[in-house]
């Protein structure tokens, strides 16, 4: 669960808690401080709760999910055979194993794609917001944030509604704008066009949050920088192309590599969509992968080395991201 | 200027049928919740709930499911944002008002535990679940439920705690009042918003998930409500759906969350500012 429910997400308590770094008193400085420094045994109890429900909770499965990767740990196993020890032959399946090999490629292309389409529709979105009036721009953001605030289960519902082959309204519209085949078609049920209406709900669900951050920072670059740069004769291309992309930069390789994160961990959408009638061996991500092999197959090594590579990926993604607001945590 | 007045204009018809697009969704929930299954059934949908009624509501909440699943959703979810908002207090006033070695390693391991996806964790919590006897059980979900909000939850303390002022217990102190004296009647107090706006994050992460729930909660007896929600889309799969009562226990998950969103935006919004303006 963590921060987001995958793309569904509600970020905002990370740019709330950002915000809060620059308002530290600088350096504890006085005597209580100090006073304080002397005593390390108290903060270290107030921290005991914490760690001993992080360890249980998280640190144990890490670790039993790090020794089973290692192991051949199946059906047989579950009914009291003892786990065999099989090095990296796990790895070597994922990596060699054209069919689980495939998971993994579907589910970069799936989140790459989605995460650079939801960074440009929500960065034009937030362009298109500075150049309103006032009252539309305040619509469109109502409107962003009842999107950003739906229960991803909730919002899964109700599209899956809108895309239902029998009664849906998307046929409905499709047929009487002239496309006859539309008519009682199963959107769900080819792979390619699973992975599209998947696509365009996830996007839908993460454009609020970039869409909303990316203003907030264009809020920020100071008029008389543009007004500078219009009398200079640059075009609106190149104010945006050489003064407004360079100052937000910051906050859209911010949001772009939270939605790398996030997207590489849809779950929720996929397993929806799922039982909503779509096919589920070739629609598999990550996410829904684990689970097939862990609930369904009962193949615990094999969903580990899966799990131990998804952690992976993503503590290596997030690593730019944690830098970043530790840096303001030192400053 | 005239020309330009016109480009606004256009720009912001534009802005506004994006927002009924985007929109659109969630009024569609809405409308489908409100009509009998007959008229959801036609061949022509209806746009607007011109003579709807709220018997799709009323035949939800009297459905057994949903009141059991309320009430595990809402055991599970107080449960953990207690537990939550308690340890994560203590962790954020350790690591905001003391300094101690490796104070700097935990807040970075903190925020690296707190990007981990469910879903890289979920068989190995299944499988501990299970072998503790806690599969299906209220007390279970919410452990897991807190440990996941806790590393983000102390994160966020912090920034509330360090943002008052060591100063003002100091005079306190001066004043005469013991050190908890001074922290009780002074920086609590001043606290409050921040242990709200936490509350509020825990409880949406809570109350919304869904796969953790999913791998642990087996069991039809103890689904949360957003499993609840899921066995419709599931039974939809087989057979013809009554979509206007799934629409309308949609929209009873969603309402509140929604509504409770909205209360808060106004702090995160400026959340959002101050976060960009540092990048």
């Amino acid at each position: 669960m963590t921060v987001s429910t995958a793309a569904g997400s509600k970020p905002v308590p990370a740019a709330a808690a950002r915000h809060e770094t620059p308002r530290r008193p600088s350096g504890n400085s006085g005597d209580v401080a100090e006073s304080r420094r002397r005593s390390p045994r108290v903060p270290l109890l107030l921290l005991v709760p914490s760690v001993v429900i992080l360890l249980a909770a998280l640190g144990y499965p890490v670790a039993w999910q790090l020794v089973t990767s290692f192991r051949k740990f199946g059906l047989r196993q579950q009914f009291g055979q003892p786990p065999e020890w099989v090095g990296l032959e796990n790895y070597k399946n994922l990596l060699t194993d054209p069919s689980l090999w495939a998971v993994v490629v579907r589910s970069v292309v799936f989140c790459v794609v989605v995460a650079f389409l939801t960074v440009a529709v929500g960065g034009l979105l937030a362009l298109l917001m500075q150049r309103v009036t006032r009252a539309a721009r305040i619509i469109l953001q109502v409107s962003l944030l009842l999107a950003w605030a739906m229960p991803v289960v909730a919002a899964m519902t109700v599209w899956i509604w809108i895309v239902d082959w029998r009664r849906g309204l998307l046929n409905w519209v499709l047929v009487h704008l002239g496309f006859e085949a539309a008519e009682g078609h199963n959107w769900l049920a080819q792979p390619l066009s699973f992975f599209v209406v998947a696509g365009v709900i996830v996007v839908w669900m993460s454009v609020p949050f970039v869409a909303l951050s990316v203003y907030a920072g264009l809020t920020q670059v100071s008029d008389e920088v543009l007004e500078a740069a219009q009398l200079d004769g640059a075009s609106w291309w190149q104010r945006l192309r050489y003064v407004i992309l360079p100052l937000i930069a910051p906050v859209i390789s911010i949001v772009l590599l939270l939605q790398l994160i996030w997207d590489l961990r849809v779950f929720t959408q996929i397993k929806m969509l799922q039982d909503a009638g779509g096919v589920a061996n070739e629609t598999n991500l990550l996410g829904t992968f684990i689970y097939q092999l862990g609930t369904g197959k009962g193949d615990f090594g094999m969903s580990s080395a899966v799990s131990v590579v998804m952690l992976g990926l993503t503590v290596a993604l997030s690593w730019h991201y944690v830098r970043s607001l530790m840096k303001e945590e030192a400053s | 200027m005239r020309a330009r007045r016109l480009g606004t204009g256009m720009w912001s018809a534009l802005a506004v049928v994006i927002a009924l697009a985007w929109a659109f969704p969630v009024y569609w929930m809405l409308v489908s919740s409100l009509l009998p299954n007959v008229r959801l059934q036609s061949t022509t949908p209806t746009f607007f709930p011109t003579g709807g009624s709220v018997d799709n509501y009323r035949e939800v909440i009297t459905d057994s499911g949903f009141g059991r699943a309320l009430s595990i959703s809402l055991a599970v979810t107080l449960l953990a944002v207690a537990a939550a908002i308690a340890f994560a207090f203590l962790g954020a006033l350790a690591v905001s008002r003391f300094r101690f070695r490796g104070r700097l390693s935990f807040v970075l391991a903190l925020l690296l535990i707190q990007m981990l996806p469910a879903e890289g964790l979920f068989i190995a919590q299944y499988k501990m679940m299970s072998s503790v006897g806690q599969l299906n059980s209220v007390i279970g979900l919410s452990v897991l439920y807190a440990a996941a909000v806790i590393p983000f939850t102390i994160w966020m303390l912090r920034g509330f705690v360090a943002g008052v002022p060591i100063e003002l217990e100091e005079a306190a102190m001066v004043d005469g009042l013991s050190r908890t004296q001074a922290f009780l009647r002074i920086t609590f107090p001043l606290l409050a918003p921040g242990l709200v706006a936490a509350a509020v994050y825990a409880f949406l992460q809570a109350w919304n998930e869904f796969t953790v729930a999913l791998v642990v909660m087996t069991e039809e007896q103890s689904r949360t409500l957003p499993l609840w929600l899921r066995g419709f889309v599931q039974a939809s799969a087989t057979r013809e759906t009554d979509w206007g009562q799934v629409m309308a226990a949609s929209a009873l998950v969603a309402v509140p969350v929604i509504i409770f969103f909205m209360i808060v935006q106004g702090r995160m919004s400026s959340g959002l500012v101050g976060g960009a303006v540092k990048g």
